[in-house]
This record gives C-alpha cells, sequence and structure tokens, in this order.
C-alpha cells in the first residue's frame, strides 16, 4: 500500500489548497476526490466549463482555475473520481475508484469534505422536479443545463446568485420565494459593522438583487406555508407572502437555506462535534490549526464550518502548515509566522458571515415540519413520526433508528440527520448536544463486492 | 417522459446512443448521466421501495442518492457517472417498487 505524509480527502477550495501548501513544504500529499475533475461543489469543473461558461458563471467561479492548476506538482498525487468509504487507524484510507476497490495510507488526514445543502423537508420536496439549488448550479456549472421554468424557494446569498446566473444565461426564474422577513433584516444590522468589514460580499450582493430586478424576476419575501404541489412531479409553489396566498406553476424548484458542514468522514473517525447556535448545525470541535480530537486528524473548510470559499483555502493552508510542523517539515517560528497573514485573511472572510447568518436565516418552517411532512426521504418517515417516537421515550437519533428506520437508507441519513436531532431536542426539552447525531460508520458510501473482490493485494504488511 | 423536457442544454455535444427503459435516447457522450437524462425528458429515475413514489436527481452532488439507476445490471448513482455509448439504464429497483 502506497504511504503518503499527508492524505486530503475532497479537491474544493480547501483540499487544493492544502495540498499545494504541504507538497511546496516537501509532504508527499494523496489528494481523493469524487469529482472527475477538481474543484469541489463551488469550481465545479471549472477547467473544462470556465472557458466557455465564464461569462454566465461569473468571476467567482472562474477564479478556481488558480487552485486547480496549482494541483499538478511533483509530489501532489491527485485520484480523481475516488469514492472514500473508509478512514481506519494507522490512517488506512479505502476507497472505490473505476468499480476496483483500493487503499492508500498516510501519516496524517485532513478531511476537506465541505458543506452539503441544508436538509429543507417541506410538503411536497421528495417529488421529481424539486432539487436543491446546489444542484441546480451544479447542472449549470458541469452540463450547461439550466431549468426552463424554476422556481427558488428558501434564503440565502446563494438564491441571488443562481437567479443572476439564470438571467444572465436566459431563463430568468419564474419567482423567487424568499423566507426570510423584515425582523431578520432588522437583526442583521446588529452585525453590520462585521459586514462593513466584509463589504465586497455586501457589493455583490447588491449587484445580484440589481440584476434580479432588471430582469423583472417576482421576489416574495416572509414567505410561509410553502408547498410544492403535484401527483407525480412539480407542478407549482404554494405559498402565502404579506397576507396573500399565491400559487405559481412551473416545472422545477430550487430549494436552498443555507449549507451545513458535512461531517460523515469526521464522525466515521469518532470525531467530537458540537451544536452550533449561530448556523443551526454541528460542527467538529477543533485547535486553531484545524487538528480534531482524534490526532491526525484535521478538518478544513465549510466541513469545519460554514465560512465559504475564500475561507476555506485559507482553512486549508493553515491545516497544511501545522501537518508540515508536525511531520518535522517546517520549524514552529516559521510555521507561526506564515499562520499569521492567513489568520488575518480568514478573519476578514469570516467578518461578514454573523451579518449573512443573521439576514438569512434557516426557514422555520423546515427546520419544525409539519407532523405530514416526510423528514427522511429514503425511508419515508414524517416528522410526527419522529415526534411519536419522542413520547415513546426516544432520547436521540441512534434509537429512533430502531424505532423507524429514519437515517438509515442510502443517503445515511445525509438529509435528514439535523432534521431528526431538532425534532427530538425539541419533543424532549433537550438540547442539540445531549441529543446527538447519528453514529457514522463505514462504508461511508456503498461498496459492492465485486468491487471488493478487485482490489489490489494489499497483504504486504498492510 | 415529457414531450418537452424542463431542462434546457447551452452546448451541443456529439451524441451517443444508450436506452432508458428499453427506449432508445441520444445522449451527450461523457456527459453527466444524471443531466444528460434530464435534459432528455427523463423525470422519473426510479420508485421508492417503501410506498413506490416517484423520485429523481435531488443534490447532484452523490449524496442524496435519489438518483440511482440500474446500468447494465448495476445500482450506480446517475449524478457520479459519465454517459458512454450502449449504456442499458434503467430505473433502479422496480422489482422492490413499494415492497417494503
Amino acid at each position: 500500500m502506497e504511504r503518503f505524509d499527508l492524505a486530503i480527502i475532497g479537491a474544493g477550495p480547501a483540499g487544493m489548497a492544502a495540498a499545494r501548501e504541504a507538497a511546496d513544504l516537501g509532504l508527499a500529499v494523496v489528494l481523493l476526490d469524487e469529482q472527475a475533475r477538481p474543484g469541489g461543489q463551488i469550481y465545479r469543473d471549472v477547467e473544462r466549463a470556465g472557458p466557455v461558461r465564464g461569462d454566465i458563471l461569473g468571476e467567482d467561479y472562474t477564479a478556481g482555475t488558480r487552485l486547480t492548476q496549482a494541483l499538478l506538482h511533483d509530489r501532489i498525487r491527485h485520484i480523481a473520481g475516488a469514492v472514500l468509504w473508509a478512514i481506519e487507524d494507522g490512517f488506512c484510507l479505502s476507497y472505490t475508484q473505476d468499480g476496483r476497490a483500493a487503499q492508500v495510507s498516510a501519516d496524517r488526514v485532513l478531511i476537506a469534505t465541505g458543506a452539503l445543502e441544508r436538509p429543507m423537508p417541506l410538503p411536497g420536496w421528495t417529488l421529481p422536479g424539486v432539487m436543491t439549488a446546489g444542484a441546480g448550479q451544479i447542472l449549470l456549472k458541469q452540463s450547461g443545463v439550466l431549468a426552463r421554468r424554476a422556481v427558488l424557494v428558501g434564503s440565502g446569498p446563494l438564491l441571488y446568485l443562481i437567479a443572476a446566473q439564470m438571467v444572465r444565461a436566459g431563463t430568468p426564474p419564474l419567482a423567487l420565494v424568499e423566507t426570510q422577513t423584515v425582523a431578520d433584516r432588522t437583526r442583521a444590522l446588529h452585525h453590520i459593522s462585521g459586514a462593513l468589514r466584509g463589504w465586497r460580499y455586501l457589493v455583490k450582493g447588491l449587484k445580484l438583487l440589481a440584476q434580479i430586478t432588471r430582469a423583472r424576476v417576482p421576489r416574495h419575501t416572509g414567505a410561509t406555508g410553502i408547498a410544492i404541489e403535484g401527483s407525480d412531479r412539480a407542478e407549482a409553489v404554494t405559498f402565502t407572502s404579506h397576507g396573500r396566498a399565491h400559487r405559481i406553476d412551473c416545472d422545477t424548484v430550487f430549494l436552498h437555506h443555507g449549507v451545513v458542514p458535512n461531517t460523515q468522514a469526521a464522525r466515521s473517525l469518532g470525531v467530537m462535534h458540537r451544536w452550533r447556535r449561530d448556523q443551526a448545525c454541528f460542527s467538529p470541535v477543533l485547535d486553531p490549526w484545524g487538528e480534531t480530537d482524534v490526532p491526525g486528524i484535521y478538518v478544513a473548510g465549510d466541513g469545519a464550518g460554514i465560512v465559504g470559499a475564500k475561507a476555506a483555502e485559507h482553512a486549508g493552508r493553515l491545516a497544511a502548515l501545522a501537518v508540515a510542523t508536525s511531520a518535522g517539515h517546517l520549524g514552529q517560528g516559521e510555521r507561526d509566522r506564515r499562520a499569521k497573514r492567513l489568520r488575518l485573511a480568514l478573519d476578514r472572510e469570516r467578518a461578514v458571515r454573523p451579518f449573512l447568518d443573521a439576514a438569512y436565516p434557516p426557514c422555520v418552517e423546515a427546520l419544525a415540519p409539519a407532523d405530514g411532512t416526510i423528514i427522511c426521504r429514503c425511508e419515508e418517515v414524517t416528522a410526527g413520526t419522529i415526534r411519536s417516537h419522542a413520547k415513546l421515550g426516544c432520547l436521540g437519533p441512534n434509537q429512533s433508528k430502531a424505532f423507524g428506520r429514519a437515517g438509515m437508507g442510502p443517503c445515511q441519513g445525509r438529509y435528514c440527520g439535523l432534521t431528526v436531532t431538532a425534532l427530538l431536542a425539541a419533543a424532549n426539552g433537550r438540547t442539540e448536544d445531549d441529543t446527538g447525531y447519528y453514529r457514522i460508520r463505514p462504508p461511508l458510501k456503498p461498496v459492492t463486492l465485486g468491487e471488493l473482490a478487485a482490489m489490489d493485494d494489499t497483504s504486504d504488511g498492510a | 417522459m415529457k414531450p418537452v423536457s424542463p431542462f434546457l442544454e447551452l452546448d451541443e455535444t456529439a451524441r451517443v446512443p444508450v436506452t432508458f427503459d428499453g427506449t432508445p435516447l441520444d445522449l451527450p457522450q461523457g456527459a453527466n448521466l444524471a443531466a444528460a437524462l434530464l435534459v432528455a425528458g427523463v423525470d422519473v429515475f426510479r420508485h421508492t421501495p417503501v410506498s413506490g413514489a416517484p423520485r429523481a436527481p435531488f443534490c447532484m452532488m452523490g449524496a442524496c442518492f435519489e438518483c440511482l439507476v440500474e446500468i447494465d445490471g448495476v445500482v450506480r448513482q446517475a449524478c457520479m457517472i459519465d454517459v458512454t455509448a450502449g449504456m442499458d439504464i434503467r430505473k433502479a429497483h422496480e422489482d422492490f417498487r413499494g415492497a417494503v
């Protein structure tokens, strides 16, 4: 089994930046990524799509090529199309690539697995035609595919970015159905000083809104009672906004109310996670370098708490410095000197977050769904069923698996975990930390017996 | 399948023949399979084993497993696969539709 100084999981901004930083410091790096080409979701397929669709996707996207090109380095081995399914002590990383299982080992591991869309369980969200806003972005970035008649539902800057990109591509969305309220905006103003430090983001946001307004895309704010209607596929979005009931016929619905750390890999290693009230999600407990309570395991980027692509890059480099020092490639003084500049940049990027988090809070109806709403898409378990589990004495998500299978389908809880924790916490009057989260075990992604059988022999003492 | 796809494609790419549930389709060579099927007008990728409800791509990043299809006999995530000529694609687990 090939051994590396550092294994990085995920070729998004954090992973790519960390890989180059570590390689420049003399470490042998292996970078495992599920996609065929580097970029993560934010810069998905940027090397192919940037030149052809850069004008639609914008400069913030095409800037990703700076990171993808930096992966061309003698000491970086980028294994593309590698679906990681286990990290074991030592550390041994098992993955599948091209229908074959394989393994590499590394002294240290940086988990840079980024974010997932925050689950948005609303009535009708399982219907074909309903997708995450991130999925809409991926369709456009990787495939140049656009929805002809789409409604964007939820809250947050990503909705504006997608709407503006759709306008530029000539297929504006039919409407934006936004859940944030005037009260949210007032609360956000408490964080205006931070927002002003991150003024570039505010200017960008205002420009996007101007493009959306110029294209006459209707915006409905403070939306409540949101449901997606349709028998076999999405046919309309219904909601109430400012006292008026609306129904918008459409073919596609893009949902978004923020993204949350993808904690699957870190959790499978037993890394400690804590609930973050400001971002309404769990994130791993880290030291200032991104190291977890499991020695040798680091987390950087959105997987450590939502910070955005630029901040993820800085956090990735910080972790790489720490790894280089612990591997004996960089003195502590030099590490700290280099880190100073990165920490300043990181603080600058983070400054706007409290404002954004307050201005665009998650949709309340999706955080505490109505009893009849499906919350576990795989096993089709409703919010009411989870609440009834609590009445029977169920205290945590692992127990609720035994009660009703929520979280036991193929997505392994990725799109119901936070909802189940929130529902049980509320029903039992306990905190999210006390309620806990699903225990995540390998395989992190399905692996077939055929793929295992095709694995190269690793019995050489490994 | 709908006569007009809810999705449109910006690029023109060379196409290769595949079948979806036996119906011939021409999809862009090397394209993301889930995206290509959506553009081709496929709106149901599978039915759930629990209630038999129809499902289609949701996350497009390999996390939700809604886009599962059977390709040449093996169940895969369509959003993690590239189109190649001759693929025999079927809805996943149709034998178990609503069986649980």
